[in-house]
């Protein structure tokens, strides 16, 4: 099998993203944001975006440590969401989420993941599914904590 | 030592592929493969042996107990201990260290005391003396380490004063693989009144301990990076204290006498294990000792040390691997730490995995440390006494094409 399998992981797609990040900063004015550990690797992803007064995505933004197939999804997510509602946002989360522990999605939902669709495949290695997720679950979580506090 | 081609077929693991590649298992310091002796000896055991243990009246049960007390002499007489009292079954190593910090700890440390350890440690001796020092409002200080990943004795002059109630250190690291000086430390806290806490996990599978020329107060390990199954360690005290230690939890087994108001507690060690205890697993444990005496502890090091001074060289020679700590094989026991160029090591452990090379990537449980070397995390290879030249070689090759694939690590 040797690293020939590798490139079903690795696809250029994936490392386009991540030598060269789409929205790599933190939101000025972020309305939401969360930071999330790795705990296996010890990476971190911090994601921050900012909702306008009619739920739009108006900015996205992630930084943080990360592997290339962490820092890729991150950099998917960000496109994919930019503009979104939140609801149309949560959704698309979810459907990553799903897939990523095993549930199927139609081919129509899947699309809506946009680049990030070729991280399905992260599926065949257990190992980096987590890698591939933080990204969603920070973004998650940004939208369903609680609002953040001034301090 | 039997010729190395025979002593592997004693290790049924090694021989499948991975990945559709040559299996070869570096990830030793995570969890040793298990010798058939001791797998047979766990299935006979359930198969044949299977009792509970102390309390039976029949024959079964008294031979049950039987084994499991052998187990402890066995292990007593493997670290050199005074006396099998001295021997606590765990579960391992992270319980072994929260039973003293839990015990020890909580009797003896008050406010303003101190208890020092290094920046080395695997978090399961970092994050017991840490909570223990914060209800107790004590202070934690930790020794540094030298450039070369050596713990620092000057430091260390420095750090373990009057107020030092406890030293925690590990014996050998799990990230850089160095050894710590715990004699040495043994007596700057003797000296001061304090005793010394030692993490064996990485040691006794690879050289000769003696918990006794060592000057450790406690020595905590686990069966299964020592050949032996899961879910069973050691924690070995001396008898003085562990007869002050209040018990860690309370159940069956650990008693002497219960009255409604009140209980007395058996003596050591029973004291310190409550309920039915890992049985099968003590006897495994007893086993994989036994075939680890048999090799001979100094045949077992000598042969690790081939190994590394076989792999440290090529690693540090191959271009674009930066490897943590000593330059000296010596002073890897079992253990390198490594990273290539600007890859993360998450992609470098797919990439080898994809290759047959198992091996680790993160931080190690010990997040300290690897940011006391500038990273987030790092690779580690590890290795045993059954690895061999291939292995290596097969490590190093696919490091290259793991460096070709991700164009020389400029991600």
């Amino acid at each position: 099998m040797g690293l020939d399998k590798l490139n079903q992981l690795y696809r250029a797609v994936i490392l386009d993203h991540a030598s060269n990040p789409h929205h790599h900063y933190v939101v000025p004015d972020a309305t939401n944001e969360k930071t999330l550990h790795n705990t296996t690797c010890g990476d971190t992803i911090n994601l921050s975006l900012r909702l306008d007064s009619n739920g739009t995505i108006t900015d996205i933004g992630f930084t943080g440590e990360g592997c290339t197939i962490s820092q890729a999804s991150a950099s998917m997510l960000t496109d994919v969401m930019l503009g979104k509602s939140r609801d149309e946002g949560l959704a698309i989360a979810k459907i990553f989420s799903d897939l990523a522990i095993g549930k199927e999605h139609s081919a129509k939902e899947v699309k809506l993941l946009g680049d990030a669709q070729v991280l399905t495949e992260i599926m065949e290695f257990p190992a980096r599914i987590k890698c591939a997720t933080l990204a969603w679950w920070a973004f998650q979580r940004a939208l369903s904590d609680e609002p953040r506090e001034e301090n | 030592m039997p010729n190395l081609e025979q002593l592997r077929q004693d290790f049924p693991e090694l021989h499948q592929s991975m990945n559709d590649e040559r299996l070869a298992y570096l990830d030793n310091a995570a969890t040793s493969l298990k010798p058939v002796a001791v797998i047979k000896r766990l299935t006979t055991f359930y198969q044949h042996e299977n009792a509970n243990v102390h309390r039976g009246t029949y024959q079964l049960s008294f031979n049950a107990t039987k084994q499991y007390e052998r187990a402890r002499e066995i292990i007593c007489h493997f670290i050199s201990a005074r006396d099998s009292h001295e021997i606590v079954f765990t579960r391992g190593t992270t319980e072994g260290l929260n039973l003293v910090a839990s015990t020890y700890g909580e009797q003896n440390i008050q406010p303003g005391d101190e208890i020092v350890i290094t920046i080395a440690e695997h978090h399961s001796n970092l994050i017991p003396w840490q909570q223990l020092a914060l209800r107790k409002r004590a202070i934690l200080k930790y020794i540094n380490l030298t450039s070369n990943g050596e713990v620092d004795l000057d430091d260390a002059k420095r750090k373990i004063t009057a107020k030092t109630k406890i030293v925690a250190v590990t014996h050998v690291s799990n990230v850089l693989g160095n050894v710590s000086p715990v004699k040495e430390l043994a007596e700057l806290a003797h000296k001061n009144g304090a005793i010394i806490v030692v993490d064996g996990a990485q040691a006794v599978c690879h050289i000769p301990v003696d918990v006794q020329a060592l000057g450790a107060d406690f020595y905590a390990f686990s069966g299964h990076k020592m050949l032996g199954p899961t879910g069973i360690g050691v924690l070995y005290g001396k008898k003085v204290l562990l007869e002050q230690m209040s018990p860690y939890q309370f159940g069956g087994e650990m008693i002497e006498d219960v009255q409604l108001e009140n209980s007395e507690w058996a003596q050591v060690p029973q004291k310190f294990e409550a309920g039915t205890p890992n049985i099968a697993g003590a006897v495994g444990l007893a086993t994989a000792v036994e075939y680890l005496e048999r090799l001979g502890m100094e045949k077992v090091q000598a042969r690790d040390e081939e190994l590394m001074a076989y792999l440290l060289p090529r690693l540090v020679s191959t271009s674009g691997v930066k490897v943590y700590g000593s330059t000296d094989p010596k002073q890897h026991i079992g253990v390198i730490s490594f990273n290539i160029n600007a890859l993360h090591p998450h992609d470098v452990a797919t990439a080898l995995d994809m290759e047959g090379v198992a091996v680790r990537a993160g931080h190690h449980c010990a997040e300290p440390l690897v940011h006391s070397l500038g990273v987030n995390s790092t690779v580690r290879a590890s290795l045993a006494f059954y690895n061999n030249f291939a292995d290596c070689d097969q490590l190093i090759k696919a490091i290259e094409e793991t460096k070709e694939f991700f164009n020389g690590g400029a991600r």
